[in-house]
């Protein structure tokens, strides 16, 4: 028997084949798009309502997030409580989701309990009322709320950003809590029935459906559910930049400094997207990044950082960010664009670059754990407008893009000296 | 229903394997039987820093991430009051290299210095990120002092001060390492697009030379029953007021455990469940308000807690909370309303199989508790809870004699102002 060598790693191999489940689809005679993933080993099925955000309306900035959140709190036929006694009573799980291109509701059920669980999701998306009670409530909860999250500096820190970014539009608004009291009723009703119509939804079923159920779903949103005589007008302004680059709020009694650095940038839809993925991977995108390495786990100044990127209908982002020691912010930043820099000058050793394609393809491979993680995949492609070529352009990408690709990249797409700079706390 | 198989080695590893042809992928969960409650009263979060150093190379792989990365892999860990669990995600067909890296870590350490200087740091930063520089987030190390005189839950995972953190030492290090980190102290599982066959030669291959080391016998001071009840008041900068009431519970073990869990979905799980349709929609008396547990291993704590509106005092909301105990201690729950919560735990359970982690980390702690088929049988002992249980729990926990309440106060423009001038 041979003497086992702990200092020699085993063979390992590479990560061939990647198979996405793709959809069966079909448009309901409302125009509504309805997608379906029949698989799973569990009787239970996730189902998403997904809708288009209006076009943004300064004035009226938290209409499209009110909307949603208010959805689960009266129809023309149950109360909230009524609604909510419901749903837990089959032991479901209802939960309403905005985010800045679309809201949604999602109802995870056992499939057993379907047919008693769907008459309350069509009354919520066809008959929801907004009582004033509820209401008045809402606004006083989210101000609430909102004071708690103005105290925390990341929170802060991402709210400047996303406004230096994109200014006075969706992508950009940053509430105060006063502005929840511009809510009226009668402007969430109006903004209700223009978006939640049929033609501005999509489907997207996940679990375990038979045909029966299929049916079933079909039956219940195709009768008695209508289109306005308008549609729904999904297009957003185009977004302002601030000229400003740099923003600091000062905490004095800060013990860390939240920082944010980045700038607006191509998203999904763009062919240099999947490139850039593996670039931000080498740089922040993973527990052995260049910035884990050396802020957090050479110099200690941080619990963690990271980078990231964000694609979004009609924008995306590139950023980095951190929660920092008071005392060394200023170094922070300075390591921070060291990295960057380094990226466009040095060429990424073959070794690093290796391991950060494994990693990659691991982590994907990894991210198709069940039957819901194929649906978002798809949710993924579907609302930026690709197919599942893209999947097959990302994996090959990361297989073969070269070091000389990525600098080359680094030096197309980054400008350290013309990023926006948040810092919140000390610096 | 999770179907495993299970064997031990001769040095007292315990292994246990499911298999899920339904992925590609494979975990491996290494559960350590240790946590926060483990630690000597003057070396406080040290079980959570040694988490972070068994991340700092072993003793024959000078780097653990890397080789873990370079084969698709990734991985994490986490430390509580009773256990530290570390766990692995990679392709099943690089399931090798995990068994490589987690046996090398339980053999020994590289106990690099350079390692412990920076995660001392690291730990620091995440002190303040968590606890010091958060609105409220230092109110567990508060609340727990109250409700525990003896035992050592009485401080947090991260620790009772930084200070603990500054003052740890490489001798330290190792000495906690062969206390507590050995096969005998340990639970593996491994989950996946796996073979038993296959695992029980890895693990003979990789865990079967490492030495089983001493057994650690836990002898901690229990706490002993609560008898006065306990308040406090803090002011710090902070928006809102708030209200904690913490009652000591039994243990997870404890047969009462299912029959007190039920009782606080009944208090807060959902927009159904009493305190949100009764304080924050009926009364309109709080902004959110719930209940929960610690799920501890030893005497637990039932946790209340509630950021009144504006304009309603921390008295008013004191009362609102206990008239809700008082309505679970006077009236036994409908029978409609003990399903609702019971079916919610069915459906849990159910979605909870969607994960294969989920599955090896339940696994994991289930075996420590004695049996992992115990994970099994859980939903039958939420189905066999009666409201007369309830009833009778509500009134062994719900007393004022068994309460630590816990004021936060915001503090106030005007006394700001006041101190300046």
């Amino acid at each position: 028997m041979s003497v086992l060598n702990r200092k020699q790693a085993p063979q390992f191999n590479g990560v061939e084949n990647i198979t996405l489940i793709k959809p069966e689809h079909k448009k309901l005679a409302n125009g509504c798009n309805v997608y379906a993933f029949n698989s799973g080993g569990q009787d239970l099925v996730r189902i998403e309502w997904i809708f288009g955000n209006l076009r943004f309306n300064a004035d009226k900035p938290l209409l499209n997030a009110a909307v949603n959140t208010l959805l689960t709190d009266g129809t023309g036929n149950m109360t909230a409580a009524q609604i909510a006694d419901h749903i837990d009573f089959y032991g479901a799980f209802l939960q309403v989701d905005y985010s800045y291109d679309n809201s949604q509701v999602t109802l995870y059920t056992l499939t057993k309990h379907l047919a008693s669980t769907l008459p309350v999701i069509k009354d919520i998306i066809t008959n929801s009322v907004f009582p004033e009670k509820e209401l008045e409530t809402f606004v006083r909860n989210q101000q609430q709320k909102l004071q708690v999250s103005l105290q925390k500096n990341d929170f802060v820190a991402r709210r400047i950003f996303n406004k230096a970014l994109n200014g006075e539009t969706i992508y950009g608004l940053a509430a105060e809590p006063e502005d929840f009291k511009s809510l009226k009723r009668e402007d969430l009703l109006a903004h209700f029935k223009q978006m939640y119509q049929p033609a501005n939804s999509t489907m997207v079923i996940a679990g375990k459906v038979d045909q029966e159920a299929l049916d079933l779903l079909s039956d219940t949103f195709e009768n008695g559910w209508d289109n306005e005589a308008t549609p729904a007008d999904t297009m957003q302004p185009p977004l302002i930049p601030s000229s400003e680059r740099f923003f600091y709020t000062e905490k004095p009694a800060a013990l860390q400094s939240a920082i944010r650095i980045g700038t607006p940038f191509i998203n999904r839809t763009h062919v240099d997207f999947p490139a850039m993925q593996v670039l931000n991977t080498v740089l922040g995108g993973y527990f052995g990044s260049r910035l884990m390495a050396n802020i957090r786990e050479d110099k200690g100044y941080t619990y963690g950082i990271g980078s990231g990127m964000t694609s979004f209908k009609q924008t995306g982002s590139f950023f980095i960010a951190s929660e920092v020691g008071a005392d060394v912010c200023r170094s922070a930043v300075t390591e921070i664009e060291k990295e960057v820099n380094l990226l466009k000058t040095e060429l990424i050793a073959e070794d690093e670059l290796s391991l950060v394609r494994n990693f990659m393809l691991g982590s994907l491979l990894g991210s198709l754990e069940n039957v819901f993680s194929h649906a978002d995949k798809f949710k993924n492609l579907f609302f930026a407008g690709l197919d599942y070529d893209y999947y097959e352009r990302y994996t090959s990408t990361v297989k073969n893009i070269t070091a000389e690709d990525l600098q080359a990249l680094a030096n197309k797409y980054w400008d350290f000296e013309n990023f926006y700079k948040v810092i919140v706390g000390k610096y | 229903m999770v179907k495993f198989n299970r064997f031990t080695l001769d040095n007292g590893l315990r292994v246990i394997v499911h298999e899920d042809s339904t992925t590609p992928m494979a975990v491996l969960n290494i559960l350590y039987d240790v946590g926060a409650r483990d630690e000597d009263p003057e070396q406080t979060g040290f079980a959570h820093l040694f988490e972070h150093l068994m991340f700092g190379g072993s003793v024959n792989i000078p780097n653990y991430d890397a080789p873990l990365q370079r084969v698709g892999g990734e991985n994490n860990a986490f430390t509580s009051n009773d256990i530290t669990n570390y766990y692995i995600t990679l392709p099943s067909a690089n399931l090798e290299t995990a068994f490589w890296l987690e046996s090398d870590r339980m053999l020994s350490l590289a106990f690099s210095k350079k390692s412990l200087e920076v995660q001392r740091n690291v730990v620091i930063e995440e002190f303040k990120q968590r606890y010091l520089n958060q609105p409220y987030g230092d109110v567990w190390l508060k609340l727990r002092p109250m409700v525990y005189k003896q035992h050592p839950y009485r401080w947090a995972t991260i620790g009772k001060t930084i200070k603990h953190i500054e003052d740890a030492r490489i001798e330290d290090v190792k000495a906690f390492f062969k206390k507590h980190y050995n096969p005998q102290n340990a639970v593996m599982v491994v989950g996946g697009d796996v073979k038993t066959e296959d695992i029980k030669v890895l693990a003979e291959k990789w865990f079967g030379p490492i030495p089983k080391g001493e057994k650690y016998t836990r002898q901690l001071p229990q706490e002993a029953p609560q008898q006065e009840e306990r308040r406090d008041t803090v002011t710090a900068k902070v928006p809102l007021n708030d209200v904690y009431i913490a009652f000591q519970m039994e243990g997870r073990l404890h047969e009462s455990f299912h029959a007190v869990e039920l009782m606080s979905d009944i208090l807060s799980r959902g927009n159904s469940s009493r305190l949100y349709k009764s304080l924050v929609k009926d009364k309109q008396l709080f902004s959110e308000v719930h209940a929960y547990i610690t799920e501890s291993m030893d005497k637990g704590m039932f946790v209340m807690q509630g950021k009144p509106v504006a304009g309603v005092s921390t008295e008013q909301a004191e009362a609102a909370l206990w008239q809700e105990l008082e309505n679970l201690k006077n009236e036994e729950v409908p029978a409609d309303e003990l399903t609702k919560v019971k079916n919610k735990t069915e459906s849990t359970m159910v979605f909870s199989e969607m994960s294969l982690l989920d599955k090896a980390m339940n696994l994991a702690v289930y075996e420590l508790m004695g049996d992992a088929d115990d994970f099994n049988q859980e939903a039958a002992k939420y189905l066999a809870v009666t409201p007369a249980a309830i009833k009778q729990q509500a009134n062994l926990l719900f007393r004022k004699d068994n309460s630590s309440t816990l004021i936060y106060l915001a503090e106030k423009e005007e006394e700001v102002v006041e101190a300046i001038s």
